[in-house]
């Protein structure tokens, strides 16, 4: 059974307090995001009933909205989410290659995950950062201006934080 | 005489013949040390337009912004003071202001920038613009990925609200305006204004028919404005010195300055403020700004208005085809029309240099679109994934010349045949690319082993160059 902590549940309090009376519907997707990260980086289909159980809403609305924005994982991913952007700009300026060279330093493909579980790529549409590229997302923030010297360094960070 | 020409353009990078005469009225401070806090931007002289506006009726702050001729930031560049006029003011029901920071139209960072460094600007501008609307709940929809910045802004409203600029009672003159952060999840196509409410509204992002329009029918169906993040920023210096001054700036009706993301094959990729009197030539080769491109190489094209304008070869992009320096304005960039133009669209200003593919960008650029399309049209939904599967087609040294002619006819029937505007953003780059790169196309028909192993390069685009004078 999933279940937010009580300082989490505050949190949800929080946030549908942002709207009017009878619109918490909109703290749907600040509530998936909230779920992804408190049950293990991805929203399984019990996470989604239990948001949908919240906002007093149908199980079908919340998986229509998981199911269309892309920063929800429907199946679970690594510990650790590499997601590199490979739109134009980022393109121009050498994103296949770093790519190509995550994929063969962690030996696996697009949208796999290491068997330790350690790690998981993917490749993603503009980040909005078009001007420190190449660049990914690691969690909550941006790793910009990649290289292979960095991409190891990063693997390295990710290891050494287990 | 070609080749001395060329020398000349590309030797620009290095020249201190230009020089930044461009007014800056929104980054002016971003490099004081501590000014994304209250303490420091307060100091600087921040808050004064709320001071100001606070003390006017909210239908003479529409006038100044109406006489400042600012104009929609995002990427269509509406007059913003007419958008504003539009907004329906029936008796008891709530109106809202919405700030669109779901930048990610390809090319395009300005708004993170102005968000990361000067989030105080937005507040101030969104008090502001939400006293002159009548919005007492104001949101920002933030596009999910910049977590980061949401902790930075929240960090921002509190303390606007610790110091009385935003809350109950604002200044003691009886305004009460709250402000929220409201995350999106990957989806470009919230950026447009319709989807973007229902996407507030916790719903999947599929743009609505206009009409009605938000004006009338926005959030939660009451009367809504939705501005971009720069646009509402912009607020803050037509408040301070006033809509006719800010006019004065800039030319014709490109008026004040805009904020440009400069990326792809440059030396200095960033974020430019510009007055919109300088060359597109002085703003790529000038040290003020791009820096020029890097290793020496030539400038073979750019996309002048964030990806879903047309890309121009240099030619064009330097000169209009009358001959014309071609300015960073919205006329200028325009000048022309979709057969020798572009668009200043949202300043998202990519540049490729000589060994690029347009081919293989172009195929980029598609696939973003079919990934984005929300599916709700079927012109858009099939056609984008139809175009990038042609594209790699040819990419992959697999195409036929009837596939161009099919791509340029699948375009065509995607423009102008959707809800949204998105299937146009998508139609256009493809459009533009056999438009002005027809012949790259067939070269890569033509040698499908070479187009594996190089690019097709300049070609007669660097010819095309050294022409212009």
């Amino acid at each position: 059974m999933v279940k937010f902590s009580e300082n989490k549940l505050q949190e949800v309090q929080t946030i549908i307090n942002r709207y009017p009376e009878g619109k918490q519907k909109s703290a749907l997707i600040p509530l998936l995001h909230m779920a992804q990260e408190e049950f293990g980086g991805w929203l399984s289909p019990e996470s989604m009933d239990y948001v949908a159980s919240i906002l007093g809403i149908e199980p079908i609305e919340a998986y229509e909205v998981a199911t269309f924005y892309s920063m929800y994982n429907l199946q679970p991913v690594g510990k650790h989410l590499f997601e590199v952007c490979h739109t134009g700009p980022c393109m121009l300026n050498g994103s296949d290659k770093i790519i190509n060279y995550i994929k063969t330093k962690l030996n696996i493909g697009v949208g796999d995950t290491t068997e330790d579980g350690m790690f998981t790529l993917k490749t993603v549409e503009c980040l909005g950062a078009c001007g420190y590229a190449p660049l990914m997302q690691l969690g909550k923030h941006y790793r910009e201006h990649l290289t292979e010297e960095k991409v190891d360094a990063i693997i390295e960070e990710c290891r050494n934080k287990q | 005489m070609r080749s001395s020409k060329n020398a000349e353009i590309n030797n620009k990078k290095t020249s201190k013949a230009y020089s930044n005469m461009a007014k800056k009225v929104l980054l002016e401070k971003a490099h004081v040390e501590g000014i994304r806090y209250y303490d420091v931007y307060r100091r600087e002289g921040g808050y004064r337009s709320v001071e100001k506006a606070l003390k006017m009726e909210p239908a003479a702050i529409v006038e100044e912004v109406k006489k400042s001729g600012l104009r929609g930031r995002g990427g269509a560049g509406f007059p913003t003071g007419m958008k504003w006029s539009f907004l329906a003011k029936p008796e008891g029901v709530p109106r809202y202001l919405v700030c669109n920071a779901d930048e990610s139209e390809p090319g395009t960072f300005k708004d993170r920038y102005l968000m990361e460094f000067l989030p105080h600007l937005l507040i101030e501008g969104l008090v502001v613009s939400s006293y002159a609307l009548g919005s007492n709940r104001t949101y920002i929809y933030i596009r999910g990925e910049y977590a980061w910045i949401v902790e930075i802004l929240e960090q921002a409203i509190a303390e606007a609200k610790q110091n009385g600029f935003l809350g109950k009672n604002i200044l003691g003159t009886g305004f009460d305006c709250e402000i929220y952060v409201q995350r999106g999840a990957g989806a470009y196509i919230c950026g447009e204004e319709t989807a973007l409410i229902e996407s507030l509204e916790g719903k999947r992002g599929n743009p609505r028919i206009k009409p009605p329009f938000p004006a009338i029918k926005g959030l939660w169906d009451c009367p809504t404005v939705v501005n971009n993040v720069e646009t509402l920023a912009a607020i803050v210096p037509i408040m301070n010195m006033g809509g006719e001054e800010y006019a004065k700036i800039g030319v014709g009706r490109s008026t004040g300055t805009k904020l440009l993301s400069a990326c792809g094959n440059i030396n200095k990729p960033g974020v430019y403020e510009i007055d919109m009197t300088i060359s597109v030539e002085e703003f790529i080769f000038s040290d003020e700004y791009c820096g020029g491109i890097p290793n020496g190489k030539k400038l073979k094209a750019c996309i002048p208005g964030g990806s879903s304008v047309p890309i121009l070869p240099a030619n064009l992009l330097l000169k209009t085809a009358k001959g014309e320096t071609r300015y960073m304005s919205y006329e200028s960039l325009s000048d022309g029309g979709f057969a020798t133009g572009s668009m200043m669209g949202s300043g998202g200003f990519i540049v490729l240099d000589e060994d690029q593919c347009i081919v293989r960008h172009t195929m980029s650029l598609a696939r973003f679109y079919r990934h984005e399309s929300c599916g709700q049209c079927s012109p858009c939904r099939e056609g984008t994934g139809w175009m990038e599967k042609i594209l790699n087609k040819i990419e992959s040294g697999k195409g036929s010349m009837s596939d161009i002619d099919l791509l340029w006819d699948i375009q065509r029937k995607i423009e102008g045949n959707t809800i949204c505007p998105l299937g146009d953003a998508a139609a256009w780059p493809v459009a533009a690319a056999i438009r002005h790169f027809r012949d790259e196309f067939e070269w890569h028909v033509n040698n499908p082993e070479l187009s594996q192993k190089q690019n097709y390069g300049l070609a007669n685009y660097a010819n095309e160059l050294s022409i212009v004078s």
